[in-house]
């Protein structure tokens, strides 16, 4: 373990942003710990807020383990990771403007046109097509893993409609309400105003035809879907519709929901739905979720559609590796947040290499998320790597690689007390007519001692995020 | 707000009001079967009041005889039969996480308490829960629900829908309860001499669960005429078909006010007003009183009807 | 030539329907082999939606009927004059590259059959492998009207060994991307005089992408490239894609549907 940042203590001494935590820690009792622990999740119970995983059955209210131990940044780690967040967002923007358009980067050959034009992303549907303010990802979700006191990498990113930002603001509100003295020693930024910034991120790309305070609302799968707690959090707070694709329609040139009065236009749609739903007469022709003729509307400037069809290929873990020559690229600037070096098993020596390698590596699915369909090289046992290793062999295209990398941990609440968890790290970065960051984000934890999955489809967990003023 | 919202609102209220009919229905059908007389005379109760609620067949299907333990299966915990308490929390409770952005904080706490609760009760085995401690539960529960909407939410369009359910399902229910037992009623058991049957009338009323209510509104002797009256055309009472009638109109005149425009369904609960409000009570058992429920039944269907097609489905312009 | 296009399609419902949306590529491509006279696209009671020029250059309409309605009818008058450029499409302006049409769709998807059509037209440069292509196609499956229907899918119809226009169009574009030609399907109206082969006035043809000449039209129904006789109304991945009519209707009514066509030549 000793080979593992630790947030809270290095060599021995407590870590300034924690210092007040180590008192609060000493000071609770372990039973007065399992009297908030139990709180907490009955709070969580009865706001609703579960989470249900895909082809997992079992309970569909479960919870996603809350860790009640904060995750801490100071001012100053803080700005750096912003100015790196903020810079990423906007290459990836840029790279999807131009992708749609003339694809200057391609034609630079700074990026395969291959990797960018048969990407199973890439929507011909939006070739040619402008979005209002040039934006097509306006939710940037960046996954950020920490490896030593300044050293952040970029796991991934997330241009479509990454989730979780409803985990920030309510693990947030329940540390509030259960711990106010952390609140009133430690001088930490609020995030409660992201829903208010989100709304104004969404008004701020209101479609060219739209000529009145826009319309926004939010477009879900419906509520077997698992986000849907997170889905109607957001238009409660933001305090707009919840609708599900029966609910609109599109006549004339526009989209029109359906209500108690008769139609009302509706003008930003952010949507919960994948592309390949969103449009039968477009996309999926089988498709129930979506709106029949909503491309034909979004393209002629009737509605706009966050993100926008299309924007999944910036966050294609192949395309992964080349978002720091995006920034070099459209920004003319080095970048902030460095990528993990990773091998892509499309290239024949990569491809070799991993495979020699596969004991020491992470192999993740191209197209996977979730953490399905990923191998940790060091925690598998033999047949789980050779079985890997012909997965990889017959569609090597399908694979990508890492290095396991030696993730910071920061102390969490387990069974025997208090013990070092590894961590990641999901901001939300939204982009509109100006680019927002809420100083804080989704920590996600591993409580499985020694684990490296986060995910919570694989028993992780999440923790309040704080950054503290300066 | 959405149509899909509204009807979503319609229907939560109606499975909560639905849930505590089903209690009651268990509370009298408990009761009857602890009647000495067990033999035919309270299973004919008992199918009676299974036929109220329209589940008869379905009931004889997958239990046949009705004992107790039955009888509990299938108006407490059976999923399969739509007019259930656990279908019904579990549906109200459903459709109220749907548009939970509707709902106060307080309205979905108490739905989600009441299933969160359901679950553990079905959990727990029967032997260690007692028929009282199920239908005590369940009316209290209902009432939190009535209790969250009535002193917390927003007097808007939503609170409107919610109520038009209630008085919907409502109405429903008492004239369905009423029907099955109206020939208890009928003019011509009086003259037979001793007054009503004293357990019929008594299970009708605590179906309803307004027998002490009666008292206190009546007095004196029962009669058909008195019991009739009170259930039908009595405006105190808070199950006759009179007080849903206008619990549907003044909800309605609300929904035209907001939206500044009248429609069939609020045309439809007009009618059904005014055509209770000018009966008498030797009328309807002059008319028939099994007819006039007929038909009444039928109105409410309609009305139903028309607040679909008017405000939930959509489609109006 | 001077061609006047007559094109009605009707759907009818056996019960009234809520709603029908359409998308339509129904407008003659800016390009060089085709300049519009007049073109006029109607709808039975229908509301006019957004229209826009697409990536590949087509001009999408969008329509909507609002319900209930058993019956929808979209009339298209127009007269095109063409002129031959030798299957070559000049002058579209399109912003999707032309490797993006190099991907698989279900109904061109290629199996065993189609690798061996495509791999045995010889190593000639992409142009005449094109042409190899395309009497390949041409050959292996015989115009036979009826034996095939709107999903049949490029492998099947080779497998059956005859098909319609549809059929050679997506037998040929799976077989052209098979060997690494981008390439694409077309939906258009054909005339031909009375002492032609039997044909469809409503047609589909294929175009290839050939590095240095840009994309080239390639007809196998008819064993030829496209001419003034042609008139391209759009394109897409495969039959699907570039559909002149997508429709949805909300409801349940049976949806059926009627097409005439007609193609004429005026006087000069």
């Amino acid at each position: 373990m000793s080979t593992y940042f630790n947030e809270m203590k290095s060599g021995g001494n407590v870590r300034l942003p924690y210092a007040s935590l180590q008192d609060w820690v000493e000071a609770m009792p372990a039973a007065l710990r399992n009297l908030k622990q139990a709180e907490a999740e009955a709070l969580f119970r009865r706001i609703g807020i579960t989470f249900a995983v895909y082809g997992e059955g079992g309970d569909p209210d479960r919870l996603i383990p809350f860790d009640m131990f904060p995750r801490v940044f100071t001012a100053m780690e803080w700005h750096r990771l912003e100015r790196g967040i903020k810079q990423r967002a906007r290459a990836l923007n840029a790279f999807l403007c131009d992708i749609y358009d003339r694809g200057e980067i391609v034609r630079a050959g700074r990026i395969p046109a291959r990797l960018v034009y048969l990407n199973e992303a890439y929507e011909k549907a939006v070739a040619g097509f402008r979005p209002p303010k040039n934006v097509f990802s306006h939710i940037v979700g960046i996954d950020l893993v920490r490896t030593g006191p300044d050293e952040f990498f970029v796991l991934e990113d997330n241009c479509r409609t990454p989730s979780g930002v409803s985990y920030m603001l309510e693990n947030r509100e329940i540390m509030m309400r259960m711990f106010p003295d952390l609140f009133r020693t430690n001088r930490i930024e609020p995030v409660d105003h992201y829903p208010e910034l989100l709304r104004r991120t969404l008004a701020s790309v209101a479609p060219q035809k739209c000529d009145r305070d826009p319309n926004v609302v939010i477009l879900t799968p419906g509520h077997f879907n698992s986000a849907y707690y997170e889905h109607s959090f957001l238009a409660d707070m933001m305090g707009v519709e919840l609708v599900e694709g029966q609910d609109l329609f599109v006549e004339g040139e526009f989209v029109w929901m359906r209500t108690t009065e008769g139609p009302r236009k509706v003008d930003v749609i952010y949507r919960r739905i994948d592309d390949a739903f969103l449009d039968p007469l477009c996309f999926r022709p089988d498709s129930m979720l979506g709106v029949p003729g909503l491309m034909d509307v979004y393209r002629s400037g009737g509605v706009s559609i966050c993100s926008a069809p299309g924007a999944g290929v910036a966050d294609d873990k192949a395309v992964y590796t080349f978002v720091p020559e995006m920034v070099r690229f459209y920004l003319g600037e080095e970048p902030i947040l460095q990528n993990v070096p990773t091998w892509q098993c499309a290239k024949a020596d990569d491809c070799k290499y991993v495979l020699e390698n596969l004991g020491d590596l992470v192999v993740k699915e191209v197209h996977g998320s979730g953490g399905y369909g990923m191998l940790v090289g060091p925690k598998s046992t033999k047949e789980q790597i050779e079985s890997f290793r012909a997965k990889i062999e017959e569609d090597p295209d399908n694979y990508i690689a890492q290095p396991t990398l030696a993730l910071s941990t920061v102390p969490s609440f387990v069974e025997e007390g208090v013990a070092p968890r590894h961590v990641d790290l999901r901001p939300y970065c939204l982009v509109g007519e100006r680019i927002d960051l809420v100083p804080g984000g989704l920590t996600r934890v591993a409580l499985r001692e020694g684990s490296l999955v986060v995910n919570s489809s694989q028993g992780g967990g999440v923790k309040d995020t704080w950054v503290l003023a300066e | 707000m959405l149509s899909r919202t509204a009807d979503n609102l319609f229907w939560l209220a109606r499975y909560m009001e639905r849930a505590e009919t089903a209690a009651r229905l268990l509370d009298v059908g408990a009761r009857i079967a602890l009647l000495p007389n067990a033999g035919h005379g309270y299973r004919n109760e008992w199918d009676a009041l299974l036929s109220a609620g329209g589940t008869r067949g379905a009931f004889a299907a997958k239990y046949g005889e009705p004992v107790q333990r039955n009888i509990e299966s299938h108006l407490f915990f059976d999923h399969d039969n739509p007019s259930s308490v656990a279908t019904c929390i579990t549906r109200a409770r459903e459709n109220g996480r749907i548009v939970r952005t509707a709902l106060t904080t307080q309205v979905w706490d108490a739905l989600n308490t009441a299933f969160q609760e359901l679950r553990q009760i079905e959990r727990t085995p029967r032997s260690e829960q007692s028929l009282n401690q199920l239908t005590e539960w369940t009316m209290r529960h209902a009432a939190m629900v009535r209790g969250a909407i009535d002193a917390t939410l927003l007097r808007n369009d939503g609170w409107d829908f919610l109520n038009l359910g209630y008085f919907v399902e409502r109405a429903d229910n008492t004239a369905r309860l009423l029907d099955v037992k109206y020939y208890v009623l009928l003019p011509g058991v009086e003259f037979v001499g001793s007054g009503l049957d004293n357990y019929q009338w008594r299970t009708l009323l605590r179906a309803l669960g307004l027998h002490r209510a009666f008292h206190w509104a009546y007095g004196g002797e029962v009669t058909a005429t008195k019991i009739a009256h009170f259930l039908i055309l009595n405006p105190q009472s808070p199950r006759s078909l009179i007080t849903c009638a206008e619990g549907l109109n003044t909800h309605m005149a609300r929904l035209a006010r907001a939206y500044r425009k009248s429609t069939d369904a609020q045309k439809n609960a007009l009618n059904l007003l005014a055509r209770i409000a000018e009966t008498r009570t030797d009328d309807i058992f002059d008319d028939g009183l099994h007819e006039f429920l007929t038909s009444f039944i039928d109105e409410v269907g309609a009305l139903s009807l028309s607040i679909h097609d008017s405000y939930l489905s959509g489609d109006a312009r | 030539m001077r061609l006047i296009v007559e094109h009605t399609t009707v759907y009818t419902y056996d019960q009234p329907v809520r709603a029908v949306v359409q998308s339509h590529r129904l407008t003659p491509s800016r390009c060089d082999s085709q300049l519009v006279e007049s073109w006029d696209v109607a709808v039975s009671n229908g509301i006019k939606g957004g229209g826009f020029r697409d990536g590949a250059g087509d001009w999408v309409q969008g329509w909507s009927v609002n319900g209930p309605v058993s019956r929808v009818e979209v009339t298209v008058t127009g007269v095109v004059v063409t002129n031959d450029t030798a299957g070559v499409l000049r002058g579209l302006r399109e912003s999707v590259p032309a490797l993006a049409w190099l991907d698989e769709t279900a109904p061109t998807r290629p199996d065993a059959a189609l690798r061996a059509l495509a791999e045995g037209a010889g190593d000639g440069e992409s142009l005449a492998l094109a042409h190899a292509l395309s009497a390949a196609v041409a050959e292996a499956i015989a115009y036979r009207p009826g034996s095939t229907h709107a999903h049949t899918t490029a492998a099947e119809a080779l497998a059956l060994g005859e098909g319609v226009c549809q059929d050679h169009a997506h037998a040929l574009i799976a077989a052209a991307r098979i060997r690494d030609l981008p390439a694409r399907y077309v939906s258009g109206y054909l005339f031909a005089d009375t002492g032609g082969k039997p044909h469809e006035a409503a047609h589909a043809w294929a175009e290839i992408w050939i590095e240095g000449l840009g994309w080239i039209g390639f007809d196998p129904a008819n064993g030829c490239c496209p001419d003034e006789r042609y008139i391209r109304l759009g394109c897409g991945m495969d039959a699907q894609g570039a559909a002149p009519i997508r429709g949805i209707a909300r409801g349940h009514g049976a949806e059926s549907m009627e097409i005439a066509v007609a193609v004429a030549a005026a006087q000069q």
